[in-house]
């Protein structure tokens, strides 16, 4: 305590703990990224380092299929989502209260409010409702619920970036006889590209990663990445399944490397 | 402008705002909110003989929760299988919230008092798992708790243990792979609600002679507790409806609400008897975001928001 001065801001015992958290949090992270280039067969013990584990789950076409259609998914939903959610954000900031605004807000974070599972069980009731009238059992329906809780995740960005737009701008577009589309084609959009571009990969990322809700709407035959990888857990670890959690979480850190880039360009 | 006029452009914009919402809501009433209301409707019907369900109205799969009938001489009794998952559902999602606070008020309090610089480092550390697929945490901690696991591995080989502790499929392991995926959740609104707290507050605690310990509890604590309210929030409703960590780390039997929903859409083709359970534990969420929000309105001496 004497040797170092008095800091105000200073907890005991805080630090220490903050440390240990962290390493405890990363830990489990480097074990899985190291295990998946573990060159022996069993997930027991080390046998070197090798890419075999990547190349096999590269060759596995029920992996590639399940990888492409993860993509596929996710790509449709964050796109559907971001289109409907800046609609949306453009209707309910910079304006008025007007009537049903909060009903709106309400609506659009729901799906955050709400447990996965229960979401999870209630699109299962109702898709399979819709699957026996129509006879319809296509990708249609993961991309409707993907889209569903994607939207509250490209509505946030999207909002406080137009929070923070200077409405002079558009004020001086209209007076130069700009009409409304026109101001919005090339004033408020280009504006507001960043908080568009951060909205659709937070909802690609998070379409990506679900899967109870998949779990519970899929077909047979449309598993995802995720619901794959659960499958797998039933049998055993395999050390394929580490190495398609790396490569998911390495793209995961390059969108959120983007992100991060992407929302400090604001100041 | 007439007053009229005026009325009449308000009317416009807020049709007008409603229009351009109106895509996200059809969605979200597709995808979202309107399929709970079916929810609602299945737990109040019988269950059909192969599943689905039976269209004749019941209060059945409510009762069913609770109770439940011998099936040799027909009495009702306390359903003590469910009231078991439903106990052990609550006590590990509010040891949880205790452990994530444990670790992450000082983790939080640690991001915000560094300089700036350092700060934006440290945050982005805790935002690669906040983000990262909790699948593949889950598995992550499955890689360091398992038989063979790093945990074990190292403890034998260090000569500490001769046999290797098995926690997993317990509920201890459970509790730790909830603390684990649920921490980051806990420490970004407590980072958000110690940054905005003003530090000129604790020189000012201590020149009153408080301890430490005194700032902490009298001063700090109430006022961030909206960000502690948020992150207990954060870190509750997703452990209680949680389904897949306590299928990786649980194994079948350590079982918790959101795996009973399940089982009950799966081999326990009760329909009604899931939905009944969906809608009692969306209940619960609710309440507990109604003390949230009431928590969080209230008692901001500093502004809150």
């Amino acid at each position: 305590m004497a040797s170092r001065p008095f800091s105000v801001t200073d907890l005991p015992g805080f630090a220490t703990i903050a440390i240990v958290a962290f390493v405890a949090l990363y830990v489990p992270i480097l074990t899985l990224v190291a295990y998946s280039f573990n060159g022996a067969t069993s997930v027991a013990v080390w046998g070197g380092f090798s890419l075999q584990w990547y190349v096999a789950a590269w060759d596995n076409t029920v992996v590639q299929a399940a990888a492409m259609r993860s993509l596929g998914i996710a790509a449709c939903a964050s796109v559907l989502a971001t289109t409907v959610a800046t609609m949306a954000a453009l209707g309910t900031t910079r304006t008025a209260p007007f009537r049903g605004q909060t009903a709106i807000y309400v609506a659009i974070n729901q799906p955050l409010m709400v447990p996965e599972i229960v979401t999870a069980v209630a699109l299962l009731i109702f898709f399979a409702a819709i699957k026996v009238a129509t006879g319809y059992t296509g990708l249609a329906y993961l991309v409707l619920a993907h889209t569903a809780f994607c939207i509250p995740f490209a509505y946030l960005p999207i909002r406080a970036r137009l929070e923070g737009m200077d409405l002079s701008l558009e004020t001086a577009a209209a007076d130069l006889y700009a009409s409304r589309w026109r101001t919005f084609r090339h004033v408020t959009l280009p504006l507001l590209a960043p908080g568009i571009a951060a909205g659709a990969m937070l909802a690609f990322v998070i379409s990506l990663d679900d899967v109870v809700i998949t779990e519970f709407v899929k077909s047979a035959g449309q598993d995802t990445l995720p619901t794959y990888m659960l499958g797998q857990m039933r049998r055993a670890i395999t050390p394929e399944t580490n190495a398609i959690s790396t490569a998911l979480l390495a793209l995961t850190v390059l969108l959120l490397t983007a992100f991060f880039i992407l929302t400090r360009k604001r100041d | 402008m007439t007053r009229s006029a005026e009325d009449q452009q308000r009317a416009e914009t807020t049709r007008r705002n409603w229009a351009l919402s109106a895509p996200a809501l059809l969605v979200l009433a597709l995808g979202a909110s309107g399929p709970l209301l079916i929810v609602l409707v299945y737990s109040f019907l019988r269950p059909g003989s192969y599943s689905g369900v039976e269209w004749q109205f019941t209060t059945e799969a409510w009762q069913g929760i609770f109770l439940t009938r011998d099936i040799f001489d027909g009495t009702l009794g306390w359903a003590d299988a469910h009231l078991t998952i439903f106990w052990r559902s609550v006590k590990l999602s509010l040891t949880t919230t205790l452990l994530t606070f444990a670790f992450g008020f000082p983790t939080a309090w640690f991001i915000a008092t560094r300089p700036a610089k350092a700060r934006a480092f440290w945050l982005f550390l805790i935002t690669i798992p906040f983000w990262t697929n909790l699948l593949i945490r889950t598995f992550a901690i499955n890689e360091v708790i398992r038989n063979e696991g790093l945990m074990n591995t190292v403890l034998m080989k260090l000569g500490v243990i001769a046999e290797p502790i098995r926690i997993i499929y317990t509920d201890t392991a459970v509790l730790i792979g909830m603390t684990y995926v649920y921490l980051p959740l806990m420490v970004l609104p407590l980072f958000a609600a110690i940054d905005r707290f003003d530090m000129k507050l604790l020189e000012a605690g201590y020149d009153l002679y408080a301890s430490r310990w005194q700032v902490l509890r009298r001063v700090v604590l109430p006022i961030v507790k909206p960000g502690i309210v948020a992150g207990s929030i954060l870190v509750f409703v997703p452990s209680l409806g949680a389904y897949v960590t306590p299928r990786v780390l649980g194994g079948g039997k350590n079982m918790m609400i959101g795996n009973f929903i399940e089982l009950q859409f799966g081999q326990g083709r009760n329909w009604p008897l899931g939905s009944a359970l969906s809608m009692l534990l969306l209940l619960i969420v609710m309440v507990a975001l109604l003390i949230y929000v009431r928590a969080a309105t209230k008692g901001a001496p500093h502004g809150g928001h």
